[in-house]
């Protein structure tokens, strides 16, 4: 008995080691890149920490417009995060095979963009220190009755879920075994319907708002989705590459440009449904389209966001007609600005541009424009550092598993074969 | 006898471990029975002895007055209405400032409970208001007023959005807050359709010769950084039989308020014998507060 705890525990050890050694050993670059992530992730927590002290008034959230860059962020992360479903489903349904070699690193993703999300509601809150309130026991969560809780309920099983997956299938790596389909099969085809949930029941939060008419459309949810599945293959896309380059990971072409493709086909959808919203609200003319009139062109002299949502438009169109044409799709330089334009498209067009307008005019008519502070933007970059780093992390773990550099004693090189350069 | 595990031990054992390394930076004044009290609604008798208590000791400790916290609950046979005659608001903000006196909102940041918007006569568009108007002399010529708070909805939004149940309609229509259990997300604050909601950005800032030390849990007790509050019909009056500050303030008796159940109060007479409406009638919120005209010009 003793003997066996013995051993267990020496396993575990080194277990342990060899994967903090592949975590955090590496070359120049991987070293410059976590230092400078690093000191993002402090001067954000540095902020924080002011935001403690003096309260929520060392933003330039008010009265008027009671949400900000937090909430924005929120929004877009929880979209990238709904997007990872975009590669489970080929894979596991299509066995298009060039993409099931990523998925890990596309669940991985949506682990990381969802600990993000919640990072930003999590500084958003007045009284952090009472989070737990939202908890059905000790805390007394409103469910069914407020969709927040809703939406805290599915992102922290979609996170859980992602985790068990990414675990599951690392501890088979490791021990050189096959995953049992009976086990994860069913897990990857839940986490499809949790992940569009995720997305559906974030845009139900804004979406159920009768007091703010620029959010109270029913096309919302189905547009958040349309625009997850460009913001979050884009952001795949970029990482893929860097991972090609940096790390002993193969990834096909093909399935980059399956991606891509993707991207033009869930663009074109977004368009359109950002053209139908456009329509109705300008066409019927009623005091309902004041806040989309203040997003896209002024109002009453107040137009700050109006050149955010244009830069968006702009973007989102090029990389749209960019990963439409097979030439441009197929070049990896349009193929990376068309990723940079997107993504930065989908932020403003999914953060600022959705969740600011809908305070503009606020609910008794009055204007107050709203720009982040420097404290907002500072924290704000230190959850994307922080974000930055767990996924580097994760992925160095994941790729030394796939590749057998972290493995046990016991399995056999050869069993890694197929992955290895 | 066994003692029963109840909610509040639950907390207290788990809590000790786990909280001790937010709590602190949190807040400066927070104590740690503060930090483990349950929702007000599940308190029991003794418990919001014990809360209301400590609060009075607390707050005459920190503010050097002395204070009473009281939790007076809804009596039955009431449900709160408000009416307010928009033909003779002359615009002057003296509810305004009474309901500052009265219920204790940060003068610094400022907070205030009632908002009065200044419309052009001839249209009814929010968006057209005035919430700034400052002239020398008010009334102004060719305007109106419509004085807005909290319209304590038959059907609120704001409850509904609630993710922790830290507020909620009590018997007799008022909406409270419990601030010791608000986590400060806002949600509220998006849901109204009326901005009656504000929210402590700053440590609440009044001077203690201007405290009003007659207070209410649910009411004007002092808040704290990083919650909600909004009107509450004066909880801490209208529910020991006296006006709300407003009503009282207002210097010519623009504003009326009553128990709706009962056939003989003011409010039913001005719901039976003028014509009402109420704001945003379309969001279905149903509020119990109530604008008429009883002059035909003026």
């Amino acid at each position: 008995m003793k003997e066996k705890i013995k051993r267990i525990a020496e396993e575990f050890r080194y277990f342990i080691k060899s994967l903090l050694d592949v975590m955090f050993v590496g070359g120049r670059w991987f070293y410059v890149w976590m230092s400078c992530l690093t000191v993002l992730a402090l001067t954000g927590f540095a902020g924080y920490v002011i935001q403690i002290q003096e309260g929520l008034v060392v933003t330039n959230m008010r009265e008027q417009v009671s949400w900000g860059f937090y909430i924005s962020n929120f929004t877009f992360f929880v979209g990238v995060a709904a997007a990872a479903v975009l590669l489970v489903i080929p894979a596991y349904l299509y066995h298009f095979r060039a993409i099931k070699k990523i998925t890990a690193l596309g669940e991985l993703l949506a682990v990381t963009a969802v600990s993000m999300a919640i990072m930003f509601v999590f500084v958003d809150l007045g009284r952090p220190d009472r989070v737990w309130h939202m908890t059905p026991f000790p805390g007394t969560l409103n469910f069914p009755g407020s969709i927040l809780a809703w939406d805290m309920i599915v992102l922290n099983a979609y996170l859980f879920l992602n985790l068990i997956i990414a675990a599951y299938l690392g501890n088979r790596r490791y021990y050189g075994k096959e995953p049992k389909r009976r086990f994860i099969i069913p897990l990857i085809l839940l986490s499809i319907p949790l992940a569009i949930s995720v997305h559906t029941v974030t845009a139900f939060v804004y979406n159920g708002m009768a007091a703010r008419p620029f959010w109270n459309a029913s096309i919302l949810a189905p547009r958040f989705l349309a625009s997850a599945f460009c913001s979050g293959p884009a952001l795949m896309i970029i990482i893929f590459q860097v991972l090609r380059k940096q790390m002993d990971f193969r990834i096909e072409d093909s399935a980059i440009f399956k991606l891509a493709e993707i991207i033009a086909y869930a663009m074109a959808i977004n368009l359109f449904l950002m053209l139908a919203e456009i329509y109705k609200e300008y066409y019927s003319n009623t005091l309902h389209l004041s806040p989309m009139k203040y997003l896209y062109e002024g109002l009453h002299g107040h137009n700050e966001l109006v050149p955010w949502i244009w830069t968006a438009i702009i973007f989102n169109v090029t990389g749209f007609i960019l990963f439409l044409v097979p030439g441009t799709r197929k070049n990896f330089i349009t193929l990376n600005i068309g990723c940079v334009l997107i993504i930065t498209g989908i932020w403003i067009e999914k953060g600022m541009g959705l969740i600011i307008p809908g305070f503009i005019p606020d609910t008794l008519g009055e204007i107050y424009e709203y720009m982040p502070s420097v404290t907002e933007v500072m924290i704000s970059a230190g959850i994307l550092a922080a974000g930055a780093m767990i996924y580097t992390l994760l992925v160095r773990a994941v790729i030394a598993l796939d590749t057998g550099r972290v493995r046990h004693p016991g399995t056999p090189l050869t069993f890694y074969d197929e992955d290895r350069l | 006898m066994k003692k029963r595990f109840s909610r509040r031990d639950f907390i207290k054992i788990t809590a000790v471990g786990a909280g001790a390394a937010v709590i602190p930076g949190c807040s400066n004044t927070i104590t740690w029975e503060e930090f483990f009290q349950t929702n007000f609604k599940e308190m029991s008798p003794q418990e919001i002895k014990h809360l209301l208590a400590g609060l009075e000791e607390k707050y005459t400790k920190e503010y050097g007055v002395k204070f009473t916290v009281k939790a007076t609950p809804a009596r039955e046979g009431v449900v709160f209405g408000y009416a307010l005659d928009l033909s003779r608001c002359i615009g002057c903000r003296r509810c305004v400032y009474a309901c500052v006196k009265e219920n204790n909102p940060s003068r610094d940041v400022q907070i205030q409970w009632i908002r009065v918007l200044r419309m052009k006569k001839g249209e009814f568009n929010l968006e057209e208001s005035e919430h700034y108007y400052d002239p020398d002399k008010v009334p102004e010529d060719g305007y109106f007023y419509v004085p807005v708070q909290c319209q304590q909805c038959e059907n609120p939004p704001c409850v509904k959005a609630c993710p922790v149940k830290a507020t909620w309609k009590d018997p007799d229509g008022i909406t409270v807050i419990d601030y010791n259990w608000c986590i400060g997300c806002r949600f509220c604050m998006a849901a109204c359709p009326y901005r009656a909601r504000k929210f402590n950005w700053t440590k609440p800032l009044i001077p203690k010769d201007e405290m009003n030390t007659d207070t209410h849990y649910l009411g004007n007790r002092p808040r704290m950084k990083g919650v909600v509050e909004k009107c509450t019909f004066c909880v801490q009056r209208s529910r020991d039989g006296r006006y709300p500050a407003c009503v009282e303030a207002c210097p010519v008796g623009a504003r009326k308020f009553g128990n709706l159940l009962d056939k003989e109060s003011e409010i039913r007479y001005i719901l039976e014998n003028f014509r009402t409406f109420r704001l945003k009638e379309d969001l279905n919120t149903q509020p119990k507060f109530f604008y008429f005209f009883s002059l035909g010009w003026g």
